[in-house]
């Protein structure tokens, strides 16, 4: 049997500036992902967008 | 006797690049010139294409170009490291892992080329697939290593950007992009050899087959002044089909006269300081000429839409 003990260094304070600066790229990139996907289907749909069922 | 074993692993919790490391790993600069000539050929439709789909499509372009440049750099970081232009590119330089590179690349591949197929069709995310395979597959993984001939093959990869565009606004292939097509595919030996001609040294370190460094710099001096012969005359291509105006045309013949001009000058100067610095001018010129008559054609294409004129 290996038993295996994992130590996780903390960060220091430029790698979590960096992750934190990372976390935001990301988070815009998925705000940018989902207009573009809005805009998207509105241009596609055009003015069927209006047409809702009775 | 015991078998257990304890042993501390020291994991480190959290990369440490940057978003500017991971931007890097797009080849900005190659981005911006791809997006101008897939600008080229989305305008090139006989009809406009929505601006809003037009928009996100040369995004989608773009942004599949910028993965084909990280999964290039992921592949390629072991030479990078040996080459002076290259050593300071997020791998080889220690800010970046291999790993991290090809997820990026892999992810960024897959989310351009369905967005592109959503937004356009899916002949234009078909090529756009393509063109990712052949940069970083033909290209980078066979060619580049081993043959002299890597960049004129592997050309190919940065030419098909118009054709993509075109695709995006038409769904089809038309002559118009495939002399686009054709311009930058002759255009890019002269453009890359005459830098090959500096770096000779650093691609030799690395062990890349450059022309210079397999049929010599005068061999390399001939063939880029023979591409120019061939390039200034293509150049005026799309004036000649009736699919560019005349100030286009003003600018392919003078631009194109510029480069043979600058590729005989090459091919002369062959020693010394002068050397270099006359390749150096022709490489930074060559950039000048594409992104002059790129940007020609989409002035002309912008305002003939907007005045409702033709050519």
């Amino acid at each position: 049997m290996i038993s295996q003990n994992f130590i996780v260094k903390p960060l220091t304070a430029e790698q979590q500036k960096r992750r934190s600066q990372r976390n935001i790229a990301i988070g815009l990139a998925v705000a940018a992902l989902v207009a573009i996907f809005y805009a998207m289907t509105l241009v596609k749909l055009g003015s069927n967008v209006f047409v809702r069922p009775d | 006797m015991s078998f257990v074993t304890e042993s501390d692993i020291s994991l480190s919790a959290s990369s440490g690049a940057a978003p500017a490391d991971y931007l890097a790993l797009l080849k900005p600069r190659v981005m911006s010139l791809v997006v101008f000539t897939a600008l080229a050929g989305l305008l090139l439709a006989p009809h406009p294409v929505h601006p809003v789909l037009g928009a996100i499509s040369l995004l989608a372009i773009a942004v599949g170009a910028g993965a084909s440049g990280a999964l290039n750099m992921w592949y390629d970081a072991d030479i990078d490291r040996l080459m002076a232009r290259t050593a300071n590119r997020p791998i080889p330089a220690g800010r970046l892992s291999g790993g991290e590179a090809l997820a990026f690349g892999l992810v960024l591949s897959c989310f351009s080329v369905v967005t592109l197929g959503l937004a356009a069709n899916f002949l234009a995310a078909a090529l756009l697939a393509f063109t990712i395979f052949y940069y970083v597959v033909v290209y980078t993984m066979w060619l580049k290593r081993s043959t002299p001939q890597n960049i004129v093959i592997g050309g190919a990869a940065g030419a098909l950007p118009p054709m993509v565009g075109y695709a995006a606004a038409t769904g089809s292939i038309s002559l118009s992009s495939l002399v686009l097509f054709a311009i930058i595919f002759i255009w890019t030996p002269p453009h890359f050899w005459s830098l090959a001609l500096v770096k000779s040294g650093d691609y030799g370190r690395a062990g890349i087959p450059m022309m210079p460094n397999v049929k010599g710099a005068d061999h390399t001096r001939l063939e880029i002044l023979l591409y120019a012969l061939v390039l200034a005359p293509l150049g005026v291509a799309p004036w000649l089909l009736g699919f560019a105006g005349p100030a286009y045309a003003a600018v392919a013949i003078v631009g194109g006269a510029g480069m043979i001009f600058g590729c005989a000058a090459v091919y002369r100067n062959r020693t010394g300081d002068l050397a270099r610095k006359t390749a150096m001018r022709n490489f930074g010129f060559s950039i000048l000429y594409l992104f002059a008559l790129f940007a020609t054609l989409v002035a002309e294409r912008i305002f003939a839409i907007f005045s409702g004129a033709g050519l």
